[in-house]
């Protein structure tokens, strides 16, 4: 695991990490109220809860990593540098959007920050993520790749075909899974032939693994920085069971009463974002200093929902360009 | 000696893959048994003695593992070209194809590209039975976002080939088995044909016949056989289904005023079905007859020779068309 040089620098680190989480928690909270209004359509899978898992894994990333993420990704766009005005201008199919407001709530991608998409068919992406890491290797980049997936993904062929090519290839890939406890409505467990979903499969394929508290941002992030010192050694994957809950439902309005009124609230009090607080607190950081970026990420999504319900609808042309590299969408002559 | 005027199409793969290796050092193959095998049918010999294991990589039998590491590493700047052994196999990694492929470009608002090849043994004619010889190009025609490419000849492999691996859209590259065994001659190095160019490959006057890979052969040897009867058929070869060249086929038919596709794909859904719906749109007026389609049958192909060709379009069910929209 990578070591913390100075509680200084350890309290600048937090302190940045407490930030984008505070950040992810209000654009979230927003594009839930924005869709109870009516303003955000089609569906939404929030990821209140599982923000120390995107803040951590990016903290310790070099900016040129590749990202790729589920439909439960607005966590993951935004931790690799998406606007906030421009994600929900996606949600609200506005032509400011993150995609031109042609891919949504479920697609959110911000290459730019080399964060390449968020898939919406279960475990697509996980061979993707391997493919990049492949790229990384055949270019010499020392670049590594990393699949976020939910705790579902892990009985689909897909994630399976995507940890053994991997490990035979040895290449730089870090396969994280945001262990909720349940696959949408059902628990995981009920579905699933071992206890821990991700990390036990692992084996299986020679991988390492961890199982973490996805909760903890400094958890998380030390455990990466282990990984991808790895992989960047050439020594190959890891597998990262980070275990998290989600703080609403599956998507949209979903209530999540399928979830025992304990466990939520068991969970509720393990909030990753007072998790990071406690430990900034721990380093002598103010409660007047935490406040101040509450309050500043309260402005700062604020304004990106003004700026984004501003913001002209969806341009009808958009329809009919980026099919092809060219920009258009011309079939036939 | 060996006769370097002429090539197989079998040949002419690895020959329109190596090609395009030795200009762009980005372009990586990966596919089952691809490597010191040569491929399953072949079409990949030479590639691992010239250019070594890391720029040709042998997988587990893992579809979705290769076509999905191949979409990822095009999006990062590897030229891949990956083989799926049978195109029946497509199946097993169709969410690529479908979902993945032909779409992040456009749900991303444009933010990623896509240059990658999907190579794959498709057709009928080998007696390997419904699950390995399917002809499935009209699968790949129901996806927005694919460019579609099935070559007919040893020259247009090589020539397509190039296009494809330098295209910056996903393309599939139907190969098709019944023809790795034929001949044709050798292009020049610097053969390259854009996607979605048709070739009248015979002239006529009197009936228009698509075809398409496999189905050329058969048009042509038809066109032959109808010669003496006085019919004039011109056959053109479409190459690729997306992009499609229906300013070739409408300008034929605004000469013979009839037309016939030839396809192997099951009739329902076939490519044909799409030619034949544009040419009625928008050329109904050069019309003189009826169009017909000589397609495969729909049920699954049969195993048995003599079966399959009672399937699948032959010379003698193309002449039977042929007379048929020349009588009317």
């Amino acid at each position: 695991m990578s070591e913390v040089t100075t509680t200084v620098d350890e309290a600048t680190a937090l302190l940045d990490m407490y930030r984008q989480m505070a950040i992810i928690r209000r654009t979230e909270k927003a594009a839930y109220d924005l869709f109870l209004a009516g303003l955000v359509k089609g569906t939404t899978h929030l990821a209140s809860g599982h923000e120390a898992i995107a803040v951590g894994t990016s903290a310790a990333l070099r900016p040129d990593d590749y990202v790729f993420a589920t439909y439960r990704g607005h966590h993951h766009a935004l931790a690799r540098g998406a606007p906030v005005e421009a994600c929900l201008a996606e949600l609200m199919q506005k032509s400011t959007g993150l995609c031109k407001a042609k891919g949504g709530s479920m697609h959110l991608t911000h290459a730019a920050g080399n964060m390449l998409g968020s898939y919406a068919i279960v475990g697509a992406h996980l061979p993707m993520a391997v493919g990049a890491a492949w790229s990384a290797r055949l270019r010499g980049t020392e670049q590594l790749a990393v699949a976020f997936f939910g705790d579902g993904a892990t009985n689909i062929g897909a994630f399976h075909e995507a940890l053994n090519l991997a490990a035979v290839w040895k290449l730089p890939v870090l396969f994280i899974c945001e262990n909720n406890l349940y696959m949408e409505y059902t628990p995981i467990g009920a579905v699933t032939a071992a206890e821990h979903p991700a990390a036990d499969r692992a084996a299986g394929y020679g991988l390492p693994s961890y199982i973490v508290d996805g909760n903890d941002a400094v958890v998380v992030r030390d455990v990466v920085a282990g990984a991808a010192q790895r992989a960047r050694a050439g020594e190959g994957p890891t597998v990262i069971e980070a275990e998290t809950y989600r703080h609403y439902g599956h998507s949209r309005t979903d209530p999540g009463s399928y979830r025992p009124a304990d466990e939520v609230e068991r969970w509720l009090k393990h909030d990753p974002i007072d998790v990071a607080r406690a430990r900034l607190e721990a380093l002598g950081v103010t409660p007047d200093a935490i406040r101040d970026i509450d309050d500043s990420a309260t402005a700062e999504v604020a304004a990106a929902v003004a700026g984004a319900k501003a913001a002209p609808a969806a341009d009808v042309a958009e329809a009919f360009t980026d099919v092809w590299a060219d920009g258009g969408a011309a079939w036939r002559t | 000696m060996a006769d370097l005027s002429t090539i197989t199409y079998r040949e002419a793969v690895a020959e329109g893959i190596a090609r395009e290796m030795r200009r762009d050092p980005s372009v990586v193959c990966l596919g089952e048994d691809i490597g010191a095998a040569g491929g399953v049918f072949k079409t990949t010999a030479g590639l691992f003695a010239e250019f070594g294991a890391e720029r040709i990589w042998d997988t587990p039998i893992s579809e979705q593992a290769i076509v999905g590491a191949a979409m990822g590493a095009a999006m990062t700047g590897i030229r891949p070209v990956a083989e799926i052994m049978f195109s029946d196999f497509l199946a097993c990694c169709w969410d690529y194809l479908a979902n993945e492929i032909p779409k992040v470009r456009y749900m991303t608002g444009g933010q990623v590209t896509v240059p990658l090849v999907i190579r794959t043994a498709n057709g009928g004619g080998l007696g390997f039975g419904a699950q390995h010889s399917q002809a499935v190009e009209n699968w790949a025609l129901t996806i927005p976002g694919l460019k579609i490419v099935a070559p007919s000849t040893p020259a247009d492999m090589i020539g397509l080939m190039a296009s494809a691996i330098r295209s910056d859209d996903p393309v599939v590259m139907f190969e098709h088995k019944g023809l790795f065994a034929s001949k044709g001659p050798r292009p020049p190095e610097d053969h390259v044909i854009e996607l979605g160019k048709a070739a009248v490959v015979r002239e006529g006057t009197d009936v228009t016949l698509v075809a398409l890979a496999s189905t050329v052969p058969i048009a042509l040897a038809a066109a032959e056989e109808l010669a003496p009867e006085g019919i004039s058929v011109e056959v053109i070869d479409l190459r690729c289904l997306i992009p499609m060249d229906l300013t070739t086929v409408l300008a034929s038919v605004a000469k013979t005023s009839r037309l016939v596709t030839v396809e192997e794909n099951p009739h329902q859904a076939g490519w044909g079905a799409t030619v034949v719906s544009i040419v009625v749109d928008e050329g109904f007026q050069l019309l003189d007859a009826p169009v017909r389609r000589v397609t495969a049958a729909n049920v699954p192909l049969p195993f048995a020779d003599a079966l399959e060709d009672e399937v699948i379009p032959t010379v003698a069910k193309v002449i039977t068309a042929v007379r048929s929209v020349v009588s009317f």
